[in-house]
């Protein structure tokens, strides 16, 4: 082919798409959309179609008839529901404490710095999330432990007292940090934490100074403006980073198994019943509840107004 | 010289809502606001009377803007003092100031419907609901927009926005409404209409408004007195027809109704003098006399009512605008110009 006939044909090309650009744009999207639908999608329905199989007792195999009995045999069970329980209380938890820590360091990032400092401050937020996930739960473990840092610092504070205090605490206590909830909370809320803040500043960001000076200008102090313009303002990125950390704590199944007292999550209840117990149907079912818990927090959210501001 | 301009403290043709014997809304202080190196309030005194529709006008980067913003509070000076009605509000925040301010962007909330973002003020004064929502719904009526209640900001035309934000600004009955470019993001003909609506309004309240704007048609069509802004200091401050007929540096001559700028030593003058483009004459052909001056025609632009001619005199352009019943004239062709000597303007010499 000659050069002004590959030219010719390139040209012809740059016009079919700029002419249609909903081909174009189809042809971008149809690799991702195919991967969405085929392999996201229909992995989940699969999930979920599995959940309302059964189990032969007998024969261990899976029976593929509709049947209610993976439902029954999760919620008959006083333990799964102390599981699913607790899950849901961990990861409410984990919301809150991450939501109260990053909304002021987001603040902050957000109005009281520009150009480098706010590039270090973005690096200083992103920073964690370059190291391997295990190896940071791994390294809590250690931080927590009896013999860890973190006692280490109490003590030397001459305050050991104090964290043996709060270790002794039922329910959240335990031998040490590393053994309690307490310390499996600490570890979540650092994990998922910059999950919060990067919404978080993305939602302040949008927020125009003048809205600011506006109310200040009309007389409120700047609590009031808080209050009644940036907040309301800024829930919908509180709502979408909430939806990470609540979500990605219902699902871990590594941070139950490193830190913190024996009792199952429900992400260790997944991988113990589809791996060694060989209960795909009750694997599945269990899978199902994370994603109804979700589907009902967010239908929470909207009700409480989260959205209108988008 | 008898035309050059004499020093500005008589104050002619000034409207009757304006109240001397109250201390001024404004007092500035050589007040200044470095940002860095940037002066971009650079020891700047005036005052501003009760009751006065008072213009900052002044090309993008004058200072204007800032100004405004150290009178609302959102800027700090670095020196000088800002009075508020006589007391000192130099270092006062924003909501301590009995000042309201309607913002460039206009500022509405967007999470809030119209009659909320107008009861604002009152709600944060803990106003009842009933109370504030009624006199938001007078608020409303009074700038025509009765009924919109309920919309959101964002279903709103920017005309009915800029409403929305004046009302949200009067509904608290400040005594010093700052405008800052309120009308810049709307088309030409609701511009006039609001100007005209926005002066109606001045007048029946007795508010006293300070007005930012780069335009400077809307400046002198609007104010009892306008100042006009380059870099950070004002050039003059004076009323609107003396601006225009008396400007006294280069600067104002050209930025205020685009003057031509005359080297004295063309008409045998020392100085520089200011020349309005409509009080030249231009007549086809090369003629003698006193006044006169020939030149070379480079571009005519047809304006409707009028026609804008350029010429090229010596080493210099002259811009002549007409009544455009004259006869056409060629470009290139020589014509010649004159004008009344008592025309001309001195200006100072720039620092």
């Amino acid at each position: 082919m000659s050069l002004s006939a590959s030219r010719t044909l390139r040209r012809r090309v740059s016009d079919l798409f700029y002419l249609h650009p909903r081909f174009l744009l189809l042809l971008l999207l149809l690799p991702p959309l195919l991967w969405l639908g085929i392999i996201y999608l229909g992995s989940l329905f699969n999930l979920l179609l599995y959940s309302f199989y059964s189990l032969n007792d007998f024969t261990g195999q899976v029976e593929y008839r509709f049947s209610l009995s993976a439902f029954e045999q999760l919620f008959s069970s006083a333990a799964n529901i102390d599981i699913v329980v607790r899950t849901t209380l961990m990861a409410l938890a984990v919301t809150l404490a991450c939501a109260v820590i990053a909304f002021p360091i987001a603040y902050y990032i957000t109005f009281y710095t520009r150009g480098s400092a706010r590039t270090f401050w973005y690096l200083m937020v992103l920073l964690p999330l370059w190291s391997s996930y295990l190896i940071k739960v791994y390294a809590w473990r250690l931080i927590l432990a009896g013999e860890g840092v973190v006692s280490w610092f109490f003590n030397a504070l001459g305050l050991g007292w104090l964290l043996q205090g709060v270790l002794s605490l039922p329910v959240v206590g335990g031998t040490s940090l590393s053994n309690s909830y307490l310390g499996m909370f600490l570890v979540f809320t650092y994990i998922w934490l910059p999950y919060m803040i990067l919404p978080i500043i993305a939602a302040l960001e949008r927020v125009p100074k003048s809205l600011v000076q506006a109310s200040a200008d009309l007389g409120a102090r700047p609590r009031q403006t808080f209050w009644k313009v940036v907040w309301p303002l800024t829930i919908p990125g509180v709502a979408a980073g909430s939806i990470f950390t609540f979500s990605l704590t219902l699902g871990d199944y590594i941070i139950p198994q490193v830190v913190g007292q024996p009792g199952f999550f429900i992400g260790q209840m997944v991988y113990v019943q589809q791996g060694t117990a060989g209960n795909l149907p009750l694997a599945a079912a269990f899978s199902v509840v994370p994603v109804v818990i979700i589907a009902i927090y967010l239908l929470i959210v909207r009700r409480m107004g989260a959205f209108n501001a988008l | 010289m008898s035309m050059v301009d004499r020093p500005y403290l008589a104050i002619d043709d000034r409207p009757s809502t304006i109240d001397t014997s109250m201390p001024n809304a404004v007092e500035l202080i050589n007040l200044s606001c470095h940002f860095g190196s940037v002066r971009a309030v650079d020891g700047v005194s005036l005052e501003i009377r009760p009751g006065e529709f008072f213009s900052m006008l002044g090309p993008s980067g004058s200072g204007k803007t800032t100004c405004l913003r150290l009178i609302g509070g959102f800027e700090q000076p670095t020196a000088g003092r800002i009075l508020l009605f006589g007391q000192d509000a130099s270092r006062l925040p924003p909501y301590a100031r009995d000042v309201n301010t309607v913002f460039q962007d206009y500022a509405l909330f967007p999470h809030m419907n119209v009659r909320d973002n107008v009861a604002y003020a009152l709600m944060v004064r803990g106003v009842g609901r009933a109370e504030r929502y009624r006199r938001a719904e007078e608020m409303l009526e009074q700038v025509k927009l009765g009924g919109l209640g309920d919309r959101r900001p964002g279903q709103l035309s920017g005309g009915q926005r800029q409403r929305v934000a004046l009302a949200r600004a009067l509904i608290n009955k400040p005594r010093l409404l700052l405008l800052d470019e309120p009308l810049g993001a709307l088309d030409l003909k609701l511009r006039e209409e609001m100007q005209i609506e926005l002066k109606a309004l001045q007048r029946s309240l007795g508010i006293t408004f300070v007005y930012v704007t780069h335009d400077q048609s809307e400046a002198l069509s609007m104010s009892d007195r306008v100042a006009v802004f380059n870099q950070g200091r004002i050039e003059q401050l004076d009323t609107p027809k003396r601006l225009y007929e008396h400007p006294r540096t280069e600067f104002v001559a050209r930025f205020v109704g685009s003057a031509n700028v005359l080297e004295g030593s063309i008409i045998g003058l020392k100085g520089k003098y200011a020349l309005r483009p409509e009080r030249i004459r231009v007549q086809p052909g090369h003629h003698g006399g006193p006044g006169c001056l020939a030149g070379e025609l480079l571009d005519v632009h047809y304006l409707g009512s009028q026609t804008r001619y350029e010429v090229r005199v010596g080493e210099q352009r002259l811009t002549a605008i007409t009544s455009s019943d004259e006869t056409d004239l060629p470009i290139g062709s020589p014509v010649t110009l004159s004008w009344d000597p008592s025309a001309l303007r001195e200006l100072e010499v720039s620092r």
